[in-house]
């Protein structure tokens, strides 16, 4: 089942009003084999220059191979790769990274150099960019200028690194799972740089396991399962996808007899878990009381019941029949 | 200009949280709907954003255009790498406060102090009869002012002799009825091991003072003239070999570790990921380094000096490019063994491996030309033994550094090929 409302809503349109290179960033049949995985399978990728791409997936689903080879760090096994219109390996790569900024999942920066130390350095490295004060200013972190590395926390850092991958002024950003690991408030910081630069007119590429991150920040999702990428478009379009607007799971005492629950109206799908049942509901109104009946009927003897409205994450259980998180 | 970006930067964010709400509102109501028609009216007014911010854009670029004053990459690289250095407590003591103590205790230890004298043992005998030559013989051997003279049972002086407490033991075998039979004068047997050449000097003496007291004269007259010259003694021959030793560890150890440390942090590659050339962070180490170099060698030399009066015989501008071409040297060495390693144990054992040969051949503690004839051409080619030459010829013999040019080659040599190895082979992953 591969999603793709693209033809739909289609960015391009939105990219190709600016100028002729509307896509920032293209793979085709990308392939990057390790002694016994495929990290990457055959995956071909487009992102428009404008927009906010992310690479949604679970941990080892190839996420950072994918972005460290967009990013020219790592040797691909195959395939092609065109970023702002030129391919890595060639003279031009110096030119090509005056234009893009990086933040890496793991770097840690030096700990005994201060946060405007280190922005400064980076500043040094680019021929044009933005002012050292400046970006301190961006990513919020003009109290702590002069505060050691080692002393930030996790989301200061995180920001820190933001700003390094900011002071060269870059056309198109790379984050990889720039919000792993923090707290909800400094997600939400994070979130927040991340749109401002877009909003400035930067192309934006981000890996992430959050689909909160993902539908919060990203024009277009690529769900990425297994080194390839098994869903493609909006996120609205994407959650659309499922033909429904909610999610139903409840657990029973005694467990229900089979094939009673794909009958119920509205119901468009049924997932036994081991804690339960997950409905796929296009229509609350009637699901419910029609499952609360049939309940009755067979004297189950309802437990818990929680509906939410459904997620990337629904999307991704559905396409992979795993959860998000501990796939 | 500040006008203009302050505006810029008003719009900017103006734009940013605008675009907050709108984005809020699609969210909330496409996850209620995800209708096709919100997403594409969505996309209608990004159309707009985009266009308009581009320009933008292009204009802050502009602005921070002309307000960029970044220093040159080099700088900043070496800059950083003296404030990390400075910053880690443990790195000053190794570099700059170890090797002045080494300096001063190597110095206590091998002072010059009067002549040493040797050390002789007399074995004493059970026999009544022998009691007396015994006396006469250790009171001969006190007679010399060079000899510290110690009455010990046979045991005890064949103990004595193999811990190196004496070097010498005499033995009469002066036993009464050969005495009268066939010599006149008393014999003596001297053990000692003459691989030793304190064994051997003892000989000499203790058998001159003997000899002298049986009554041997002098066949001519000799007259001493007491010399000790400045850059002659064992503490001159040292200090140039621990400022040699001292370039080689803190070359080693200052950039391996720092390289092998921002490597597994990934930090090497997060640098790889930006244009900075990768010449210019290699090239920081070797420029850091010099500058360490000053001050640490200060120290050692200055120390030296000061307290022990070794002087620089020769130019301090020749010993300046001598160390200079050293430190280079070493740099250059240093990085080529952090080019590859990925953790610190790898890089320790690499540098270990490279160093202890140099510990023990290179002529810092002992002069060099002390291993065999076969080895001496390797040994010759040891980065260290190069410049501990060239550091002696400078500061203890006083010679021009034009005298030790195939030294100079060699550290040259070195230097290049490693620098130029370390920038091919160097890992950023």
């Amino acid at each position: 089942m591969l999603v793709n409302p693209t033809s739909t809503v289609h960015p391009a349109s939105v990219a190709s009003a600016i100028g002729k290179s509307s896509v920032a960033l293209r793979c085709t049949a990308l392939v990057k084999r390790y002694v016994d995985v495929l990290a990457v399978n055959e995956l071909d990728l487009e992102v428009y220059t404008g927009e906010c791409f992310g690479l949604l997936g679970p941990n080892g689903a190839g996420k950072t191979t994918t972005i460290e080879i967009l990013e020219g760090l790592t040797a691909r096994d195959g395939g092609t790769v065109e970023v702002l219109g030129q391919a890595w390996g060639t003279t031009g790569d110096q030119a090509l990274r005056e234009r893009i900024g990086v933040q890496l999942q793991e770097t840690q920066l030096a700990d005994k150099l201060t946060v405007k130390e280190t922005v400064r350095l980076f500043r040094s490295f680019y021929r044009r960019g933005r002012e050292v004060d400046e970006v301190i200013r961006m990513v919020e972190l003009d109290e702590k200028r002069g505060a050691r590395v080692g002393k930030l926390s996790g989301g200061q850092k995180q920001r820190l690194a933001v700003a390094c991958a900011l002071v060269g002024n870059p056309d198109l950003l790379f984050l990889d799972e720039p919000t792993t690991g923090l707290d909800p408030q400094a997600r939400l910081k994070l979130w927040d740089i991340v749109e401002r630069f877009q909003a400035s007119g930067g192309t934006v590429i981000l890996t992430t396991h959050y689909m909160e991150e993902a539908s919060r920040l990203c024009d277009r999702v690529g769900i990425m399962d297994h080194g390839r990428i098994i869903a493609l478009g909006t996120p609205g379009a994407l959650i659309e996808s499922l033909g429904a607007d909610q999610i139903l799971e409840f657990s029973t005492r005694l467990k229900l007899a089979e094939g009673t629950l794909e009958l119920l109206p509205g119901v468009r799908g049924v997932r036994v878990r081991a804690e339960g049942y997950s409905l796929t509901v296009s229509d609350i109104g009637t699901a419910l009381p029609a499952l609360l009946a049939e309940l009755d009927k067979q004297q189950a003897e309802l437990i818990t019941l929680t509906t939410h409205q459904a997620t990337l994450e629904d999307v991704f259980v559905s396409l992979t029949g795993r959860m998000l998180r501990d796939a | 200009m500040p006008e203009i970006r302050e505006k810029l930067s008003a719009e900017e964010l103006a734009d940013g949280s605008a675009r907050d709400e709108r984005r809020q509102g699609s969210e909330r109501q496409v996850s209620m709907q995800g209708s096709k028609r919100q997403a594409s009216v969505q996309h209608n007014v990004e159309q707009t954003s985009v266009r308009a911010s581009q320009s933008l854009r292009d204009r802050t670029r502009e602005g921070a255009l002309n307000n960029a004053r970044a220093r040159h990459p080099l700088v900043e690289l070496t800059l950083v790498r003296l404030r990390e250095f400075t910053r880690e407590p443990e790195a000053v003591f190794w570099v700059f406060v170890f090797p002045v103590l080494l300096t001063c205790a190597l110095g206590i230890a091998f002072r010059n102090t009067a002549p040493e004298k040797h050390r002789v043992a007399v074995e004493s005998s059970d026999r009544s009869g022998s009691q007396s030559s015994i006396n006469t013989m250790a009171q001969s051997l006190k007679g010399s002012a060079d000899i510290d003279v110690v009455v010990l049972s046979p045991a005890e002086a064949a103990g004595a002799l193999r811990s190196g407490r004496v070097d010498l033991v005499v033995r009469s075998t002066d036993e009464g009825s050969q005495r009268a039979q066939s010599s006149p004068a008393p014999s003596f047997e001297y053990r000692y091991d003459p691989t030793r050449p304190e064994s051997r000097m003892a000989r000499l003496v203790a058998d001159d003072a003997l000899q002298r007291a049986e009554g041997r004269t002098d066949v001519t007259r000799a007259r001493d003239e007491r010399v000790t010259e400045p850059g002659a003694r064992y503490i001159d021959f040292l200090i140039p070999g621990l400022v040699g030793l001292n370039l080689m560890g803190s070359g080693m150890w200052g950039i391996g570790f720092a390289i092998v440390s921002a490597r597994t942090r990934k930090l090497l590659k997060r640098f790889a990921a930006t244009p900075m050339r990768r010449s210019h962070y290699l090239f920081s180490f070797v420029l850091s380094r010099l500058v360490f170099l000053t001050l640490e060698v200060a120290a050692v030399i200055g120390f030296a000096w000061i307290v022990f009066g070794v002087a620089v015989q020769g130019s301090l501008v020749e010993l300046a490019v001598a160390l200079l071409l050293g430190g280079l040297m070493f740099a250059g060495i240093g990085l080529l063994v952090a080019a590859r390693p990925r953790t610190v144990e790898g890089v320790s054992g690499m540098m270990n491996l490279v160093m202890l040969p140099m510990w023990l051949l290179s002529g810092t503690f002992f002069s060099s030309e002390r291993f065999p004839e076969v080895l001496q051409p390797f040994i010759k080619a040891l980065p260290l033994t190069a410049l501990n030459d060239v550091l002696r010829g400078v500061m203890s013999n006083g010679t021009s550094l034009a005298a030790n040019w195939p030294e100079l080659i060699i550290m040259i040599v070195w230097g290049m090929v490693s620098f130029a190895l370390a920038l091919r082979l160097f890992r950023w992953q």
